[in-house]
């Protein structure tokens, strides 16, 4: 048996490459000179206020009303999906006229619908329908900025996540509650217990660009006057009027907000990909080594499908 | 004389515009081994998930252990059954799937064990004592933590058998329970189902294994075109087939 040689040959050459690379350069070189020549970025008013307190607080705010605002929409998000498959018909299309609604409408426009409902309705009262009232109290009172961005980013979040549960709800084999209905199990335990563990796979990659997104557009809220990250940087440079290093200053929280969120979306992923992928991804550090070192190599085959239908069965 | 397990007089079942079912009669009767074969499209499969009401029968009677399924009669007349009370006739039938369908998050043990405990609610300790001793009898005691991808077909299908055998059903059914499987994977989960025969359990199996049902089965009903066209005991109707349609099909599978 004679031993293989490895193949010795000159490899292709990629002129165009290199063409790419040196207009980008300039362009980046051109950039940055921009960047540190032109006095208007001011960037010593930059970084003294990258730390200020007020702006600490619009971040530590922008991070609260995410994760409140997610978590009342993945919870509608999965009772919406729920009805909407339900064979109930009223379920199903109260459950459709609700995604049809709020997906339908700016979530601008809803949160200054929601933070104007006393025009609306002056008092809010729990009681029986058209009878006595219990206690009542006034929408004023009840509504307040925070109230108002949870409502309006929450239902609308709740909307978008509906269709993603259904989504990953359908994608899960129908023998799958074949097996849980023969066994005796009820509708509610087969939901519970055997579909959704089983479409997490597939809900959880779009969710996390769902954090991603609703992180951004909390920046909206700053229209009803709830001090987050825009709103306080804002009222700084409604002072000072240094406007664009201040935004600035919010951009550059935004970027490191959802750079983390990005991260941790690759290994949230990387873990309910677990098993169901031909490979594992590589991490973000494993990508970058690879691409400047090793140039002339081709690029790595697509990850697998996330969504094998062999990768139950051998 | 005792009831007989299943009976089915003239069951019909239709899907849309296709009537697949054009009234089946026939009889299971205790402790029998019953083998359902035919065509692909010939209903067998269907009539199969009636038993169980995966499927609802448009006419026809179909009961089991001299209950009907899916309905309640009072006064002469019949009433829907609701899900839970369909839930839990479903509890004393089990069901062997082509395509094993098992719970993928689940370990094996988990997989016999799920029923038993949210279903029957029963303690968990007795439960998992049932679920070891149900894998050893299936032949896989050391794959009590494995998950199914990580066991062949033949593994995942005798798994499935106990999962099945779990919640003390007095009715099996399996819907081609070898089909899905490499030939040589065939065996270990026929020999499951030979002994559970020998244990005494009512079995209906649909199946393409024409040797099983020579060897194991104690009827044999041929099904083509929704109806039951010839049955007998499985070594009467294999090898002196009565009918042409029973005779050209067995000259392609035997």
């Amino acid at each position: 048996m004679t031993e293989s040689q490895p193949i010795k040959a000159v490899p292709v050459r990629h002129p165009g490459r290199w063409v790419a690379t040196a207009v980008i350069l300039v362009l980046v070189a051109m950039f940055f000179n921009m960047a540190a020549t032109n006095a208007n970025f001011s960037w010593d008013v930059v970084w003294e206020n990258l730390f200020n307190s007020q702006i600490l607080k619009g971040v530590w705010a922008t991070i609260w009303i995410t994760i409140v605002a997610m978590i009342v929409g993945v919870a509608l998000g999965v009772i919406f999906a729920v009805m909407r498959l339900s064979p109930n018909p009223v379920l199903s299309n109260v459950a459709m006229a609700y995604i049809w609604f709020f997906r339908g409408t700016p979530v601008l426009v809803q949160l200054i619908f929601w933070f104007n409902l006393a025009a609306l309705v002056p008092m809010l009262s729990i009681g029986i329908p058209f009878g006595p009232t219990f206690a009542s109290w006034d929408t004023n009172d009840v509504i307040t900025p925070f109230m108002a961005a949870l409502l309006g980013l929450g239902l609308n979040e709740g909307a978008y996540m509906a269709e993603i549960a259904r989504a990953g709800i359908q994608s899960v084999d129908e023998g799958q509650s074949e097996a849980s209905s023969a066994l005796g199990m009820s509708r509610a335990q087969t939901m519970r217990r055997i579909v959704l563990p089983q479409a997490m796979r597939v809900i959880i990659p779009p969710t996390g660009n769902e954090v991603i997104s609703m992180l951004k557009t909390t920046s909206l809220v700053s229209v009803v006057a709830l001090p987050e990250l825009l709103y306080n940087t804002q009222q700084i440079y409604a002072r000072t009027y240094q406007t664009i290093p201040l935004l600035i200053v919010a951009s550059i929280w935004y970027l490191i907000l959802t750079s983390v969120l990005t991260i941790g979306q690759f290994y949230v992923e990387r873990h309910f990909g677990r098993g169901s992928s031909s490979h594992v991804r590589q991490t973000f550090l494993q990508r970058w080594r690879r691409n400047m070192f090793k140039f002339h190599q081709p690029p790595p085959p697509p990850s697998a499908t996330l969504l094998d239908p062999n990768s139950g069965v051998r | 004389m005792t009831t007989p397990m299943v009976k089915s007089e003239s069951v019909h079942k239709r899907f849309g515009g296709l009537e697949v079912l054009r009234g089946i009669d026939l009889e299971v009767q205790r402790g029998e081994v019953f083998c359902l074969v035919g065509p692909s499209g010939s209903g067998k499969s269907t009539f199969l998930r009636c038993i169980n009401h995966l499927e609802k029968v448009d006419s026809g009677r179909l009961s089991v252990d001299g209950e009907l399924v899916g309905y309640r009669e009072v006064n002469g007349r019949l009433h829907e059954l609701r899900d839970r009370d369909a839930a839990k006739k479903r509890r004393e039938i089990g069901m062997v799937f082509q395509r094993f369908n098992l719970f993928p998050h689940m370990t094996a043990m988990q997989n016999i064990m799920e029923a038993p405990l949210r279903v029957k609610g029963e303690p968990a300790e007795r439960v998992r004592e049932r679920a070891l001793a149900l894998l050893d009898r299936v032949g896989l005691a050391d794959k009590a933590k494995s998950y199914p991808r990580q066991l062949s077909g033949g593994q995942q299908q005798r798994v499935a058998i106990a999962r099945a055998l779990a919640m003390e059903p007095k009715l099996m059914l399996f819907d081609e329970p070898t089909s899905a499987l490499d030939p040589e994977l065939v065996g270990d989960v026929l020999d499951v189902m030979r002994q559970l025969a020998l244990d005494g359990m009512t079995m209906i199996v649909v199946t393409h294994e024409m040797g099983f049902a020579r060897e194991v089965g104690d009827s044999l009903v041929f099904i083509d075109g929704g109806v039951v066209v010839e049955s007998g005991h499985p070594r009467d109707v294999l090898s002196k087939p009565q009918h042409e349609r029973t005779k050209a099909f067995l000259s392609k599978v035997l």
